[in-house]
């Protein structure tokens, strides 16, 4: 039985879990009042057409705010503190996430920091994470 | 809109006991409470007609009460769950459809956390579940606090500052024998203890308890057959936010427009202001949630909050009295302490809490859901408007 917090993908969602699963952030864009939304369901949050197709997001978003979480679930299979942050993508919608590939410190961590999308293992799935933008790809170094 | 006064609670109670209570199950709390309630009325389960109940199904508590009723709600949008269901309950009674409404809370938060119990909000294939319990690990601090470090860079609201609230409501712990942590504490002390998610730490977050809590309303034309001092609901206010457990949907992370739109509509209902309020709750989940509720609700300007907490305007002896009890951070919190926010206001206004205010008229609980996702805000009082 799968740990109960590992995320479950829905008619709705799946294309984003597959766009993750291939390193690539497909996000939900409305075909009538054209705006990107996230999350991904069935209408539109904006003008609610049910008329929704998928774009590929550029990956670039700013740090809007976080916490560092001391105790992180073990499937990220990562030591220490861990951020969840709120991020704001460059489409548009904020969303949560969590800043890697840097220092878990508020030093390294500074709000309206640019930072782009980065896909990480988290138990069977690739989820979606993002890194300072200069950071080393797949490297654990400072930003 | 039903007239300001119209309804009013003629008992309430909680659990017989409170924090950690091994040998009952959520329901066996809840039912608890109701029995404790039904005494405080003077009432018998055949003079029930309307239930409320959340995190079980209201068919099942109904009948282990006895009561057959013709109306009833499972409102379940978090911690203020029953706050809502109360404000449901008036709509009933103004309706017709049923005259009494018993509105019951059991939650065994530390003892049996998963016994008898549903919580949806992060179900397989939920917006939660998908795109953001995992990432905090299920903790509702981290979920809560996403916000807080943009408040504090907006605002300068320094983590000292933070940390008075859970101080002054220690301060009035110490003298409520329910309470579960009396032992005074400083700021020091708070920004000692454990860290759980930068910049919250341990002492900044509430507790986890066993706890029931019952309440029974009805008209207040009824109110003088009863043995208790009514408890008047002169204003009732609601609002929903984001997803459940999914902040990211908020639409203004530091003003969140919620917490106006429900204080607006139970302070223009009772037809009071701030300035009229002798007491007040704000539910605490965290340290942070009274600073964005005084603010939201009005008391005081934005990035005013906590400076007005550590100045100790809520603490013993200030301005304006807050959290009572001791708050969600000492008294009890068993993961949705609506319920036990209001008691304490109920108690106010009855003149009987163990920090008893002076000459309580108007009080006021405000109660979160989810993570900023559900708000409901209540204004008591022991007269009735004429
Ligand atoms: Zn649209």
């Amino acid at each position: 039985m799968p740990h109960p917090l590992v995320p479950v993908p829905t008619p709705e969602t799946r294309p984003y879990w597959e766009g993750l699963a291939e390193h690539r952030l497909d996000l939900p864009r409305c075909r009538r009042c054209e705006q990107v939304f996230f999350p991904p369901t069935a209408i539109c949050p904006h003008c609610a057409s049910n008329q929704i197709g998928w774009v590929t997001a550029s990956g670039e978003a700013t740090l809007y705010s976080y916490v560092i979480h001391h105790r992180p679930l073990k499937l990220w299979r990562t030591e220490g503190p861990r951020s969840v942050a709120l991020v704001q993508l460059a489409e548009g919608p904020m969303l949560v996430s969590s800043v890697v590939n840097c220092p878990q410190t508020p030093d390294a961590l500074q709000l309206d920091m640019p930072l782009r999308a980065t896909f990480e293992p988290f138990d069977e799935l690739t989820v979606l994470c993002f890194e300072p933008v200069g950071a080393a790809d797949g490297e654990g170094s400072g930003a | 809109m039903i007239p300001s006064g119209a309804m009013a609670i003629v008992g309430a109670a909680e659990s017989t006991e409170i924090g950690t209570v091994p040998h009952l199950s959520a329901p066996g709390l809840a039912l608890d409470a109701a029995a404790n309630a039904l005494a405080d009325a003077g009432l018998g389960p055949g003079d029930i007609d309307g239930v409320t109940c959340a995190y079980f199904p209201v068919a099942d508590i109904s009948h282990q009460l006895g009561v057959f009723p013709t109306w009833v709600d499972n409102t379940q949008v978090g911690g203020c769950s029953w706050m809502l269901q109360l404000r449901n309950a008036m709509a009933a009674i103004h309706a017709g459809w049923c005259t009494t409404v018993l509105v019951v809370y059991g939650e065994s938060g530390r003892s049996h956390p998963t016994l008898a119990t549903t919580y949806d909000g992060a179900k397989a294939g939920n917006m939660a579940n998908q795109f953001d319990q995992f990432y905090g690990g299920g903790t509702p601090a981290v979920l809560f606090s996403l916000n807080l470090l943009r408040y504090m860079r907006e605002t300068g609201l320094t983590e000292e500052q933070l940390a008075a609230g859970p101080v002054n409501q220690r301060q009035w712990a110490a003298t409520v024998p329910r309470a579960t942590k009396r032992d005074p504490i400083t700021v020091d002390d708070v920004l000692g203890s454990n860290m759980i998610a930068w910049p919250i730490r341990r002492d900044m977050c509430c507790l986890v308890s066993d706890a029931g809590g019952a309440l029974i309303v009805t008209s207040a034309d009824r109110a003088a057959d009863f043995p208790r001092p009514p408890v008047y609901i002169l204003g009732a206010g609601a609002a929903i936010e984001g997803g459940v457990m999914s902040p990211a949907g908020m639409r203004d992370f530091l003003r969140p427009p919620y917490i106006r739109t429900s204080g607006e509509a139970a302070f223009g209902q009772a037809g009071i202001t701030p300035a009229d309020v002798d007491h007040l709750m704000i539910y605490d989940a965290f340290a942070h949630n009274p600073i964005f509720g005084l603010e939201g609700l009005g008391f005081v300007g934005f990035g005013e909050g906590g400076p007005f907490i550590a100045e100790g305007h809520t603490a013993p002896g200030g301005s304006l009295p807050m959290n009572t009890n001791g708050g969600g951070m000492s008294y009890a919190h068993s993961g949705s302490y609506g319920m036990l926010c209001m008691q304490e206001s109920i108690r106010q206004v009855r003149g009987e809490a163990a920090n008893q205010i002076p000459d309580v008229e108007v009080a006021v609980c405000h109660g979160w859901g989810g993570v900023w996702s559900a708000c409901s805000t209540f204004v008591f009082s022991n007269s009735r408007p004429s």
